[in-house]
């Protein structure tokens, strides 16, 4: 096995039943992602992308193929296992950001630091760190809710970040901001990648975020179209 | 202990849905111990004054005799053995003597049990001493129940008659020398207490007895032929059952409350696992398994019952002591239950009963938490995320 390799698909598969037939969603999927990678899965609603991350990201399993994340087998990991590689290894950011609501944007940011068996003054420090990364130390104490749209999100990049993961995940992370917010955020993205050599993969469908894509997958209906890398940020969102 | 931590954040973040449900599990708190202190309290004073008043340490009883059969009175009596005999030389025993008779109160025929005592006996706490002949006649001892039913008062005159050994009816005048207060309506209702000796002379009974009353913490007790020793297990059998039955009974109340919190505990379960879906999801995608989730789901639903035991702490505790010392004031004819009630009722309040209770309530509250989130042992991850259930 090619150890440079964070992540390696191998005619990845998933099919979803419907009625007597088969939809696929991914259809052999080959695709490679070293560290520090900033890529992006783009294409049209129903192209795969999610259904890609989710394996990735051990939240889901093949239907045949195999994926290859850190080394583990997702296909041949156990309920537990594939917790503890999340747990250690992935950031994940959504489009609804997904915070906690009774917990405040430290809490949240904390959460996935509970179950690493850190020091409670190892967590503040990382928590602190994080905030300050997404330049929210001054708003630890609020509660999700008073915050903005697009403090919501860059309190969800902190919280990916925190434990400082090998892989991000995030899929449609502008869905939900305006093209200001959606800017910061990939701003905040980008610094991070150069800082902490994390692996970022969207899925998005948004020129914006395309626009800072350093590789570009095209999926459509399940298979990659296109692959193209650049050397820089693709600033022009050109295809 | 990152899972209680977060459950009774989870909890007290739910707000007024938490209070609610934490208040009416307090209320079942709170009564249960309530209403189960009353009955222990009821029951301990039943039995203190059985003891007290009428079983003392026990009773030896004739072989013939059977309080619930009169007709066998006739014969249900017998010289006492000399074993038992030495004890009521040594105060540590009394005899009593029963037999059926009959008083004319205001022209009617109403039966009786005419009972002997020996008016110096230290062994229960009766009123015997009321029974000291002084002027010839025979003096008479009955209750404040027979006194409403007969209307006799002190001073009265009433003539009854029996049967004596031979079968010979007799009759005599007796006069009321005292009425008594007591608690115990098995020494009351429907009877008349005169002198030992005197029943004895009268009966043609010399030296016998139904039963005899043995002194409390006498741990010798002799075996004769003819006399069964009953002891106050035996004896309170009959108390033991109805404090049960109204336990029971009253077990109803309570339960019906407890069963409203469960209800609202379950339904509050089912709601938040509805809801909070997608809070599942991302507690998934950050590396929880779902036998953590449903540890905290669990624990959350079961830390109700900590917060409504404190609640109920902070007024139960007051309100119970309050009535602990105040006691619960018996409504007008209270006596005419047939058990040994005192006019007030004092709750007692054991740790057992304490321990008990909020076992209980943790027990069913962690239950009815858990059966909920079962759901969730079958919730993927990428349902959950969506919002959906698996």
């Amino acid at each position: 096995m090619d150890n440079s390799y964070l992540i390696r698909t191998k005619d990845l598969v998933k099919t979803y039943p419907v009625g007597q037939t088969k939809l696929y969603a991914l259809n052999r999927v080959n695709l490679d992602f070293k560290p520090g990678e900033f890529a992006g899965l783009v294409g049209p609603s129903g192209s795969g992308k999610t259904t890609f991350l989710n394996i990735v990201g051990s939240l889901d399993s093949p239907s045949e193929g195999s994926v290859v994340v850190m080394g583990k087998k997702i296909e041949d990991l156990s309920h537990k296992q594939a917790a503890w590689l999340r747990n250690k290894n992935i950031g994940f950011i959504f489009q609804t950001f997904n915070l906690l609501p009774v917990y405040t944007v430290y809490e949240n940011v904390e959460f996935p630091l509970l179950l690493l068996n850190l020091s409670p003054k190892e967590r503040k420090e990382k928590v602190i760190k994080a905030l300050e990364w997404v330049k929210l130390a001054d708003r630890a104490k609020s509660k999700p809710a008073q915050l903005s749209g697009g403090e919501g999100q860059r309190v969800a990049v902190a919280r990916a970040i925190v434990k400082e993961p090998s892989i991000i995940l995030a899929d449609e992370p502008t869905a939900n901001l305006d093209a200001e917010n959606s800017f910061n955020i990939l701003d905040t993205m980008e610094e991070l990648n150069h800082e902490l050599n994390t692996t970022f993969i969207f899925a998005t469908h948004d020129e914006k975020v395309i626009k800072y894509l350093r590789r570009k997958i095209t999926l459509v209906d399940g298979k990659v179209a296109k692959d193209e890398v650049y050397e820089q940020k693709n600033s022009k969102g050109d295809n | 202990m990152i899972i209680p931590k977060l459950a009774l954040r989870n909890l007290l973040g739910a707000g007024l849905r938490t209070w609610l449900n934490v208040v009416v599990l307090s209320l079942s708190f709170v009564l249960i111990i309530w209403l189960q202190g009353l009955y222990k309290g009821m029951g301990d004073q039943i039995k203190e004054a059985e003891i007290d008043v009428e079983y003392g340490g026990g009773q030896y009883w004739h072989e013939s005799y059977d309080p619930y059969d009169p007709l066998t009175l006739e014969d249900a009596h017998g010289a006492v053995p000399d074993p038992i005999q030495n004890k009521i030389d040594k105060d540590e025993a009394t005899p009593v003597l029963i037999a059926q008779a009959t008083i004319y109160p205001e022209g009617r025929l109403q039966p009786i049990l005419l009972k002997g005592i020996d008016p110096a006996q230290t062994v229960v706490n009766f009123p015997s001493q009321f029974l000291v002949q002084e002027n010839g006649e025979i003096p008479a001892l009955i209750g404040t129940r027979m006194a409403k039913s007969t209307g006799l008062k002190i001073g009265d005159m009433i003539i009854v008659r029996w049967r004596d050994a031979q079968g010979t009816f007799d009759a005599r005048d007796i006069y009321i020398a005292q009425i008594m207060k007591t608690i115990v309506p098995a020494v009351d209702q429907g009877q008349i207490w005169i002198p030992l000796e005197t029943m004895r002379e009268l009966m043609g009974m010399q030296n016998e007895a139904s039963l005899v009353v043995m002194a409390k913490d006498i741990e010798e007790l002799p075996v004769v032929s003819g006399w069964n020793f009953k002891s106050l297990e035996f004896l309170l059998a009959d108390i033991e059952y109805l404090i049960k039955t109204k336990k029971t009974g009253g077990s109803i109340m309570y339960m019906f409350l407890l069963l409203l919190a469960m209800l609202a505990i379950f339904n509050t379960q089912v709601l938040s696992i509805f809801r909070r879906k997608k809070e599942m999801g991302t507690m998934m995608a950050m590396g929880f398994t779902r036998g953590k989730i449903i540890q905290l789901f669990t624990l959350e639903g079961a830390l109700h019952s900590v917060l409504a035991g404190i609640i109920a702490a902070i007024y139960g505790i007051p309100f119970l002591v309050w009535f602990a010392k105040k006691g619960w004031a018996m409504p007008e004819g209270y006596d005419d239950f047939g058990i040994a009630l005192g006019e007030k009722l004092f709750p007692i309040y054991t740790a057992g009963l304490v321990f008990g209770t909020v076992m209980l309530i943790l027990t069913v509250t962690t239950i009815v938490s858990f059966l909920p989130t079962r759901k969730i042992a079958k919730l993927k991850p990428t349902d959950a995320l969506r919002g959906r259930l698996s």
